[in-house]
């Protein structure tokens, strides 16, 4: 399993109820439901990924993010995890808006468009920055908002969503020094755990 | 089929459950009906396709829709130009493996394809039973379908599994007997019918009712059966089925003879398609049956005795449910199969569902579509590893219990 989903499943208790916008493949939530006896839903609207978690005997519904979470009640609940797909939203405030309103907790991965390797690739070679992280070009990818550490943090704070827990990790998934010191210029993916 | 070879009769075709010999089974334990009444004596008749296993797990139970019956796959006979209704999705390596499950298809009560119905004798007055047949509801069927599963020796179905009216059943199923399904499959349904659904109902209805060879349903007697009426309620009926797409497709504006008769003779294509299908219907079907079967739609609600909420409904099933839709069904839109997925979630119900995209209306429920028998053939796939797991882990847990008897 990827590092950022074993770091997320981590911070998750035993029985608890999920919510996974763009769940994939349905890896995170087979893993908690053998794991950590949890319940709970994917959402996904790409067919493999649908095919593949209809065999793993996870529940997932196709739903697109952007029609929002309108069908779910107020903290139906434990947590709403969303795992790098804030960038590819085509609003992310709305939909940060919506899992905190259906969960009690939220948890929410994304690139971190402030790493060093980003600016020092739009700030030396001028042009869009291409990396493991962000491997598409400018006219290809799904990722239309984009956002650094600092900018989530700020948005947070202006519209009362309260950050509980935040690990910033490297490319290779690992914690450093310097990223736990300077998250926005030395992390990669950011992971908060956040409440509303 | 991979086979192209044309000696091949499609029967003995892979993919095929080949030849098959319907059965039926006689019911004298009378049946309480929702209506109040009660049908003293009936008969099922039904078709079974591949081999029950050991504990009877594998068994999957295929419900019919409005104009269905219990054959569903196969053939009757060698030269049989089509196969059963489902054939696209049961038989050995399709969705419904029949390598792997027990599939049984039955015609429901009410039918007019074997099973006890309008035209059937009426045992106290030896004439066809016409209007007084009791007036039949999905949970009627549902009854009658667990008597036929106590007949089978199946205390518990691996899947109760339908499209449209069959998957009404099917949600019925998981309300009605939670204990005895471990997957409802419901395809291209609804919670209950809207007020459009019901107008067309009630617009197929009227046709039959007022055909002058109707003769209030005692045609049987008069030698003739109200055909106008069926070609009219089949006709209106086949638009619900298809989109606006799929028959732009499909017939567009052509014309038959390339230009305008300036008449009311059949002229475009559509026109002449429309009344091909009614005619062919209304010599195969029974006009009471449909006015049965149509209205037996519009009574189904199953939130009506949980206050209306579908939630509470819900609450009982254990099951798992896979809820599935098609894009441009207008008859039963994806909207409504969402319902039933949000009263689902809403009871906290392990529910998947999947919403497939096809110009093909209502009607792609029988059809291959690629996306569709994928998605359901991964589900199907996973039912049976289920199935298939447990009654390992029940073998093993035997041969341990006899070891140590021995020992």
């Amino acid at each position: 399993m990827r590092d950022d989903l074993q770091l997320i499943s981590d911070w998750i208790p035993e029985n608890a109820t999920l919510l996974d916008l763009g769940c994939g493949d349905g890896t995170l939530l087979a893993h908690l439901k053998t794991h950590k006896q949890t319940a709970g839903y994917g959402l996904e609207i790409n067919q493999d990924n649908l095919a593949a978690c209809f065999e793993k005997g996870v529940n997932v519904l196709e739903q697109d993010l952007d029609g929002g979470l309108g069908n779910f009640q107020d903290h139906r609940f434990d947590y709403v995890v969303m795992t790098q797909a804030l960038q590819a939203v085509l609003r992310p405030d709305q939909i940060l808006n919506e899992m905190v309103r259906v969960g009690r907790e939220a948890i929410i991965t994304f690139p971190n468009f402030g790493h060093w390797k980003v600016r020092a690739y739009l700030g030396l070679k001028g042009r869009m920055p291409v990396s493991s992280a962000l491997p598409y070009e400018w006219y290809n990818t799904p990722n239309i908002h984009l956002c650094t550490v600092q900018d989530f943090e700020t948005h947070c704070r202006k519209h009362g969503i309260r950050i509980l827990e935040r690990q910033v990790i490297n490319r290779n998934h690992r914690t450093s020094v310097l990223s736990k010191w300077w998250p926005n210029l030395f992390g990669e993916i950011a992971i908060y755990r956040v409440k509303g | 089929m991979s086979q192209q070879n044309p000696d091949v009769l499609p029967h003995a075709a892979a993919g095929s459950v080949g030849l098959i010999e319907p059965q039926v089974h006689h019911f004298d334990t009378p049946l309480e009906l929702e209506c109040g009444r009660t049908l003293p004596t009936y008969d099922l008749v039904y078709e079974t396709y591949g081999t029950l296993n050991r504990d009877a797990s594998n068994a999957v139970l295929i419900c019919h829709a409005l104009s269905g019956h219990h054959h569903a796959a196969g053939y009757h006979r060698p030269d049989d130009k089509r196969p059963g209704w489902w054939d696209t999705c049961i038989g050995p390596g399709k969705v419904i493996d029949t390598d792997r499950f027990f599939v049984v298809s039955l015609n429901n009560l009410g039918g007019c394809h074997g099973s006890t119905g309008p035209a059937s004798i009426n045992p106290e007055t030896g004439q066809p039973w016409g209007p007084d047949f009791p007036m039949m509801t999905v949970k009627d069927w549902v009854n009658s379908q667990a008597r036929l599963a106590d007949v089978l020796g199946i205390q518990r179905w691996a899947a109760v599994i339908g499209g449209s009216m069959g998957g009404m059943q099917a949600l019925q199923w998981s309300i009605d007997y939670p204990e005895r399904l471990s997957h409802a499959v419901v395809i291209a349904a609804a919670p209950k019918l809207s007020a459009q659904n019901i107008a067309f109902n009630e617009v197929a209805r009227q046709s039959i009712l007022t055909d002058p060879n109707f003769h209030g349903g005692r045609y049987y007697l008069h030698d003739t059966y109200p055909r106008q009426g069926l070609i009219l309620a089949r006709m209106v009926g086949h638009i619900t089925y298809l989109s606006d797409d799929a028959m732009r497709m499909k017939f567009g504006r052509d014309l038959r003879a390339g230009r305008f008769h300036f008449g009311f003779d059949v002229e475009f294509q559509v026109e002449s398609y429309l009344r091909h299908q009614g005619e062919v219907f209304s010599r195969n079907f029974d006009a009471n049956t449909y006015l049965l079967m149509t209205k037996a739609l519009d009574y189904f609600d199953p939130a009506r005795e949980f206050d209306h909420s579908l939630e509470q409904a819900l609450a009982k099933p254990s099951c798992n449910f896979l809820v599935m839709s098609f894009t441009s069904d207008w008859r039963f839109a994806p909207e409504r199969s969402r319902e039933i997925v949000n009263g689902l979630v809403h009871a906290g119900r392990n529910v998947s569902y999947a919403e497939i995209d096809t110009p093909k209306g209502h009607d792609a429920f029988l059809l291959d579509i690629p996306e569709y028998t994928k998605l359901f053939g991964a589900y199907m796939h996973r039912v049976a590893n289920e199935v298939e797991n447990s009654a390992n882990e029940t073998e093993s847990r035997t041969e341990n219990a006899g070891a140590s008897a021995d020992a």
